[in-house]
């Protein structure tokens, strides 16, 4: 046998090509099946859409369109409103794979690795041979280019077969036209549960979804205010890598260890820094580009037992309460739900990346009781529609024991049955991905926690509107019992007997025997903005004019006369207006009433306006008693401070 | 018909409305008590040899929505009833049921609901449905053997009617009063009365001339009994001084009607000794008959065996014949209809199993 020498093996050791790279990881990349082709095609590109309109500050207006006319061939187009691309840049951002800027940066976005929307042009090119089309027009007034484009597998790098200039309406923005290889019947659903889930999460953004049969599905937008916009933040040492840290210390411009340290992280002051030197025996002066690898894993370690203050969550951007419900409202309408709760939790930190999760939950109305519940799953706005099961979400909410919360789970784990949709959204500097796939949270126990109390909240928020619905149902039989039924017995049997009829307040309450306490929600267009003098940074919420009108009625069904304080809770975006009767106290979160004795059927009646909130915003209100026995109280709860 | 004498019955009514009105006036909340009407509360009375109400009682309260809305009903009710002797009118349950549309509030929503409230004013006030001027539906239950009645007719006329010369093969039909100054028996040549579950086993038996063959008289029950029919049983059975035994089907639904026709339902216990034939026996189908004869049979359904393992718990059916052939029956999970006799024949029904059951009970053909 000859001998095969190093010569030999150096003839077939050759630069891979993209196509190559492309095929063999083509699973991960979320281009497995055609099914997933067409799902991740579309995803890709809006997601590009959505962080291109965020970065310039305009409301997304995203069309996608997906024609069918070859069994195994579609055209995807995404179109949006963004500032578009500038001529130059087309052929890097649709043509080269790995090409993007926010490959380094340390702060929430969708793409996270910059494989976007260029794999989606390769996969089209691989697989129907056709060249993309992309039209872009960057300012008012200037034509839009079009550019058809193919990329060069070897030397990846886009080849530009015809670039245009072309009359575009838009004032700005882009449209990709790809053809690919896709299973339309089956992955129509997916694209259709994808822009759904997208919309919910991005209240901001309009989405037109027309298909190949040529139904146009609108997700509307329901906030017309932005995301926060986002920080960029130094990275945090409790989760900088050792790699990382060596190659950050070769390119900085610091000249002392102690300045690399406060420069290029975050939560490193003067204090800190010492104490890390002094824990790595490192000395403070050190020039960091002559370090040694021991030196850095001293560094590394040293990280690791000094207590760092977490990093700041300036970096994220959560939805927020008051907009997930919105959304949520408006994507289950057919469904009609009893209740949407929210929960949200404080930003929190797993190996030095700060986190935040959010949770929603729909339930009741037309979802089905003996299914198990459906679960919206969201990372950084970007929904996950595969991997269900591996997903630390599922995990989370499978752990909890929903026996205790009134919904069906046959061993007491795992997921419960019952008419609810459970949404968790998490936003991160640094999602932890169970894979490149990016379809599945992994099992990080911090975040594990967080996820688990945020749904919890919700789920005993459910279990609490269940009980006072329950309650209120019963009462409000009584209530009938008492207007209707009782003074009709009366009149009938005094008619009998030829007697007058008898008076009914005492009986009335000895049946009802409690302090009733209704409450009334109603909505008023105003054609003035409402600005909102309490909000912090001074942003305009959205109030679009509308006034939020209470009114609640106390009715003293008990027989001596009661006297309490009654509560009403102010929703975090809202402002209080117009209060009757005057409230002894109001603050950021509550209106206070001092209620003066009521005397055995009688009642007050108390009103109060709110600006700031959308139509909806508030659909009842939480009201809390105090220095009354509330067991005696229907309507409201025990007010247990603030 | 000469006009009953209703004072009392009016007088029973509106203490019912006095009694609510009193409660108000001395702001109670006004309820209304009368004695529980459910199968733990029977209880055999030794004196009348039926099964009674016992001593538990309920309330009917305003205190809760479903309390009121029947102390309103019973308002409706009696202030109806009042109307109806005022004017010397009767209604049916069911017309009764259609007038209460034009109640509002206190309109019933099933006729089921009407009736019960129906039986539960003859439990409160001790008066009979009668009094009420409210009557149920014709129902037609039919009578064939040789024995001869006087009925009153509505022209005001007695006539005699033989139950088999003057009626035809559906026999003689049972008017839902029974009562004395309407039905009076006069001969009667038969040794027993077979009360008989289904009309298709009735009309085999006509068809094969049992009543002449067996000298019986075959009485149609119609399912569950209606009054009349157990009423009409009790006089001429009592009267004629003949043995009554039961027909039916194999199944825990038959059983219960051979319990109303002897024992007394519990949904009319307040009435029993008026209504039920404490002597009456049950001839068959039993469950044993069904291995015995080995007759098709059914599978028992969840129903059946809920209504089955309820029965065992029923005080009615405590004795050991009831208690084996029902717990024989759990065991086997079937059940059988009397016609599946046909099995063997039209005629095998007249010409060996009723003869066998009948031996057993002591009668003989001749």
């Amino acid at each position: 046998m000859a001998e095969i020498t190093a010569y030999d093996l150096a003839k077939k050791q050759k630069e891979i090509s993209v196509a190559e790279f492309f095929e063999r990881n083509k699973h991960i990349l979320g281009f497995g099946n055609t099914t997933r082709a067409l799902v991740t095609s579309v995803k890709e590109g809006v997601d590009n859409a959505l962080d291109a309109c965020e970065e310039v500050g305009i409301l997304p207006d995203i069309i996608v369109e997906i024609k069918n006319h070859d069994e195994s061939e579609c055209k995807v187009t995404i179109e949006d409103n963004g500032p578009g691309v500038v001529k130059q840049q087309i052929p890097h951002i649709f043509g080269r794979l790995l090409y993007g800027s926010r490959f380094h940066v340390v702060r929430q976005s969708r793409g996270q690795q910059g494989i976007g929307i260029s794999a989606v042009v390769l996969y089209g090119q691989l697989t129907t041979g056709k060249h993309a089309k992309i039209i872009s027009k960057v300012e008012e007034g200037k034509p839009a280019v079009v550019t058809e484009l193919a990329i060069d597998t070897n030397k990846n790098r886009a080849e530009v077969i015809t670039q245009d200039i072309t009359h575009w309406e838009k004032p700005s923005g882009t449209r990709a036209e790809i053809s690919i290889m896709a299973d339309y019947k089956r992955g129509k659903r997916f694209v259709y549960d994808y822009l759904q889930g997208t919309s919910i999460v991005n209240p901001h953004a309009r989405i037109v979804f027309k298909d190949a049969e040529g139904t146009e599905q609108i997700f509307e937008r329901t906030s017309d205010a932005l995301p926060k916009k986002c920080i960029e933040i130094n990275p945090h040492p409790y989760g900088v890598e050792l790699g990382t840290l060596i190659k950050m210390a070769k390119n900085t411009k610091s000249r002392k260890l102690s300045s690399f340290l406060k420069t290029e992280f975050s939560s490193m002051g003067d204090r800190t820094t010492d104490s890390v030197c002094e824990e790595a025996h490192l000395d403070k002066e050190l020039n960091p580009k002559e370090m040694t690898r021991d030196q850095f894993l001293e560094l590394h370690k040293a990280f690791k037992k000094v207590k760092i203050m977490a990093p700041s969550t300036d970096c994220l951007s959560p939805i927020g309460e008051t907009l997930i419900r919105r959304s949520l409202k408006s994507e289950t309408m057919e469904i009609s739900p009893e209740f949407i709760i929210t929960a949200s939790r404080p930003a929190s930190v797993y190996s030095g990346n700060p986190f935040q999760v959010e949770s929603g939950l729909v339930y009741g109305g037309n979802l089905p009781k003996d299914k198990q519940i459906k679960i919206l799953r969201f990372a950084n706005r970007i929904p996950l529609l595969y991997q269900q099961g591996d997903c630390l979400i599922t995990d989370a909410i499978s752990n909890i024991d929903w026996r205790r919360y009134g919904l069906d789970q046959p061993s007491g784990r795992g997921l419960p049955i019952g008419p609810a949709i459970i949404l968790v959204h998490v936003s991160s500097t640094q999602i932890p991905y169970t894979s490149e796939s990016k379809e599945a949270i992994a099992d990080i126990p911090e975040m594990q926690s967080e996820i688990e109390l945020a749904v919890r909240e919700c789920a005993r928020k459910v279990q609490h509107h269940i009980n006072k619905k329950v309650k209120r149902v019963k009462t409000r039989e009584k209530f009938d019992l008492i207007t209707r039924i009782l003074p009709e017995i009366a009149k009938k049997s005094a008619n009998m007997i030829g007697k007058p009829v008898p008076s009914l307040d005492a009986v009335v309450t000895k049946i009802m025997d409690v302090v009733w306490i209704e409450d009334l929600v109603e909505y008023e267009k105003v054609p003035v903005q409402t600005k909102l003098v309490n909000n912090p940074e001074e942003k305009e919420v959205s109030g679009k004019g509308i006034i939020t009108k209470s009114t609640i009625m106390v009715v003293n069904y008990k027989r001596t006369s009661q006297k309490f304080n009654l509560y009403a809770i102010i929703p975090n975006d809202a402002v209080v207006g117009l209060v009757k009767p005057k409230a002894s106290k109001i603050t950021n979160n509550y209106i206070k009433w001092n209620i003066d004795s009521i005397s055995p059927a009688n009642k007050v009646d108390i009103y109060f306006e709110l600006a700031g909130l959308e139509k909806g915003d508030l659909e009842e209100n939480d009201l809390f008693v105090e220095n009354i026995n509330p067991a005696y109280v229907i309507g409201a709860d025990k007010w247990e401070g603030e | 018909m000469v006009d009953k004498d209703y004072s009392d019955v009016i007088n029973r009514i509106d203490l019912i409305a006095s009694k609510i009105y009193d409660d108000l006036q001395k702001t109670n909340i006004p309820f209304l008590k009368l004695s529980t009407r459910t199968k733990s509360n029977i209880k055999f009375d030794d004196k009348l040899n039926v099964w009674k109400y016992g001593k538990s009682t309920t309330e009917r309260s305003a205190k809760s929505l479903d309390g009121a809305y029947m102390l309103l009903r019973t308002m409706y009710v009696v202030d109806f009833i009042k109307e109806m002797i005022k004017a010397s009118k009767s209604s049916t349950l069911r017309e009764m049921y259609y007038i209460s549309e034009g109640w509002n509030l206190a309109k019933f929503s099933s006729q089921q609901e009407s009736d019960f409230l129906a039986e539960d004013l003859e439990v409160i006030t001790g008066c009979m449905r009668e009094d009420f001027k409210l009557r149920p539906e014709e129902d037609g239950a039919r009578v064939i053997g040789n024995l001869t009645l006087e009925e009153m007719t509505r022209n005001n006329t007695k006539k005699k009617i033989h139950c088999q010369d003057d009626v035809g093969d559906s026999g003689y039909s049972i008017p839902y009063n029974v009562e004395p100054e309407k039905i009076t028996f006069k001969s009667a040549d038969a040794k027993f009365i077979l009360a008989i579950e289904t009309g298709g086993m009735f009309d085999r038996l006509v068809e094969n001339g049992f009543d002449t063959s067996y000298k019986s008289i075959l009485v149609h029950l119609k399912g569950q009994p209606a009054r009349s029919t157990r009423r009409f049983i009790k006089r001429l059975s009592e009267e004629k001084k003949l043995p009554v035994y039961a027909f039916t089907d194999c199944d825990p639904w038959s059983f219960r009607i051979f319990a109303s026709l002897a024992y007394g339902a519990i949904k009319t216990a307040h009435i029993s000794e008026y209504l039920a034939t404490p002597s009456a026996q049950y001839l068959g189908v039993t469950p044993s008959d069904i291995e015995n004869y080995k007759l098709p049979t059914d599978k028992l359904t969840t129903e059946d065996i809920d209504a089955l393992k309820s029965e065992l718990t029923d005080p009615r059916f405590q004795d050991s014949f009831w208690k084996n052939e029902i717990k024989l029956q759990l065991e086997m999970g079937k059940k059988s209809e009397q016609q599946a006799l046909a099995k063997y024949g039209l005629d095998y029904v007249t010409d060996t199993y009723l003869p066998e059951k009948l031996a057993e009970m002591g009668v003989n053909k001749k």
